[in-house]
């Protein structure tokens, strides 16, 4: 009886710390996993991982913030909606000035900012986006402030004339390209409107994606180069090779060319 | 069985101000370095220190770099974010290498007394408990740390990020003192409480599993308490100085000549008030082994030998 009751009460003790470890273990899980997923928000310095690989590489220790000659950088309070502690910066407030040796990224001991980044241009830190219902340039007014303050004007936001519907004078917007938008922020700080209506926001928030379906053949740059490498005339199967010009790109067909086959 | 061989004398707070002043020299030591650190990181984000023209002490005790040249990292934390299985950069693991070696010799959980913000809170706690002689609300083992140690790699690895880091309430004080980032009073009243009316010496002495770490690192500490068991009277009064009062093991540390054990932190607060001078801060190398008390006769002419409960 004495060992086979010594034996329950180790059992009951291992059996306690397991439970005792996993209660602690599962609210302690939920409380990361609510910060880990939180939607983001933050606008991150240049050269950083991805949220997730970010979340999972920076200590929080600011290393960044002090580099930063601007004092662009802080590092996140509570309450936020930003995982805590977590460097970042606040666009309206003060913006990223894309120095060109990047001192935050290199200040990175652990990695979570890209250390070996050279082109401050190539960072994305977020996209701009204009609220066009309140932008005074697409009202009609000539502010164009953006275009004006933006480090890559004429790549990142260039100014389109677009026709006016009631007068003869055209209405010049700016408008944001991906593809060179570095989101550093300089336009929703200079926006003159009450409240900037250019907005820097992570480009996952905003951004769609056409996919592989939709084929818009009369972009050239983004046309396939040729469906089938066949010639032309030597092409009687249904293939939807076009009979149209040698060298287009799928989707061109006799719509394209006005003369039906 | 024993008697002491000499009538136990108690430590007295001198009535001079010199001899105050003298009596609590380690823990103005201990308040001076971490004030030192606090300022260094500080002074370094906020006014621009510099040492020969590179930043004085810049990041925080997660990670930093000294003089713009020595990486330093918490390795505890970079343990947690390799756990994380991400790729840490070379600087973070040379760091983390840098800082494991200083705490080694030095002795782990000097860390915790001499360095860590959170010690100025738990002996604040400790010291309103005393006054209210508050009782515990409930016991938990001391180990549960080294369990707490345990579930911050598990839950690193589950959840995808450095666990403990995250929830650290050591580092949350510490930012918010640094660069006034976020619920570092909520975390410094969070711990205070619990250890003033919930658990005595609770958040450092049963929890913190950065404790816990250095306590597994200080194992084979350079820098020790050294004892004297000749002159020992057994009076008690370290037991009642010490933070992790079993750490204090007379027979033990008479066996070893030292505190031995990797969950004593080097505050010295015991040094300070040994009457007899029994205490004191040594280096390892320097402290003589005592007789072997296991193989040689009990009767070497000391008669404090032997005294167990």
């Amino acid at each position: 009886m004495g060992q086979g009751g010594e034996r329950r009460k180790f059992l009951a003790h291992a059996v306690q710390g397991v439970a005792a470890a996993a209660c602690g273990g599962v609210a302690w899980n939920a409380l990361l996993v609510q910060q880990v997923h939180a939607v983001p928000f933050a606008l991150r310095p240049p050269g950083a991982l991805a949220e997730r690989d970010f979340a999972a590489a920076c200590v929080k220790c600011g290393a960044c913030v002090v580099a930063c000659p601007y004092g662009t950088l802080r590092l996140a309070p509570a309450a936020t909606g930003i995982p805590l502690g977590t460097p970042h910066f606040v666009a309206r407030e003060e913006p990223c000035r894309l120095c060109p040796d990047i001192p935050c990224a290199k200040a990175c001991p652990t990695g979570a900012l890209d250390r070996e980044m050279k082109d401050i241009n190539a960072s994305r830190m977020g996209l701009a986006v204009i609220d066009a219902e309140n932008c005074l340039s697409w009202n009609g007014l000539r502010c164009e402030v953006c275009y004006r303050v933006c480090p890559l004007s004429g790549k990142a936001i260039t100014i389109d004339p677009h026709p006016r519907k009631l007068s003869k004078h055209a209405v010049f917007v700016p408008v944001v390209h991906s593809e060179a938008c570095t989101g550093c922020g300089l336009c929703e700080r200079a926006c003159p409107t009450a409240v900037a209506s250019v907005r820097i926001v992570q480009p996952s928030l905003v951004q769609g994606h056409v996919g592989e379906h939709f084929r818009m053949s009369w972009k050239p740059e983004a046309a396939p180069v040729e469906a089938s490498p066949e010639p032309p005339p030597s092409a009687p199967k249904p293939a939807p090779a076009p009979p149209g010009k040698p060298g287009n790109a799928p989707g061109l067909d006799y719509f394209n060319s006005g003369s039906p086959p | 069985m024993s008697a002491p061989a000499r009538p136990v004398r108690h430590f007295e707070m001198p009535g001079t101000f010199a001899g105050r002043l003298h009596a609590r020299r380690y823990l103005l030591a201990r308040r001076l370095v971490q004030a030192l650190v606090l300022v260094a990181f500080f002074g370094t984000a906020h006014w621009g220190w510099k040492v020969a023209g590179q930043p004085l002490l810049a990041g925080n005790l997660s990670a930093a770099k000294f003089a713009g040249a020595v990486p330093l990292a918490d390795p505890f934390a970079v343990l947690q974010v390799l756990f994380t299985r991400h790729a840490l950069a070379g600087e973070a693991l040379l760091g983390a290498a840098i800082v494991l070696a200083v705490y080694f010799l030095l002795g782990g959980r000097v860390f915790c007394a001499w360095v860590c913000p959170m010690n100025a809170v738990t002996d604040a706690a400790r010291w309103v408990r005393l006054r209210l002689a508050v009782r515990d609300v409930f016991a938990i083992p001391p180990g549960v740390r080294y369990a707490v140690l345990g579930l911050a790699l598990v839950l690193s690895a589950v959840a995808g990020v450095a666990a403990f880091e995250w929830v650290s309430p050591i580092a949350m004080l510490h930012r918010e003192i640094v660069y006034g980032a976020g619920l570092g009073l909520t975390s410094l009243a969070g711990v205070f409480l619990f250890d003033a009316f919930v658990l005595r010496h609770g958040w450092c002495g049963h929890l913190c599993p950065l404790g816990a770490f250095w306590a597994v690192v200080g194992r084979g500490a350079q820098v020790r308490v050294a004892f004297d068991d000749a002159s020992c009277t057994r009076c008690g009064d370290c037991l009642k100085a010490c933070p992790e009062p079993r750490v204090l093991h007379f027979n033990e540390a008479a066996r070893a000549g030292m505190v031995a054990s990797g969950e004593c932190t080097n505050c010295a607060a015991c040094v300070a008030v040994c009457p007899e001078s029994s205490l004191r801060l040594a280096l390892r190398a320097a402290i003589p082994t005592p007789p072997t008390p296991t193989s040689a006769p009990a009767a070497t002419g000391t008669p404090t030998e032997g005294t167990t409960p």
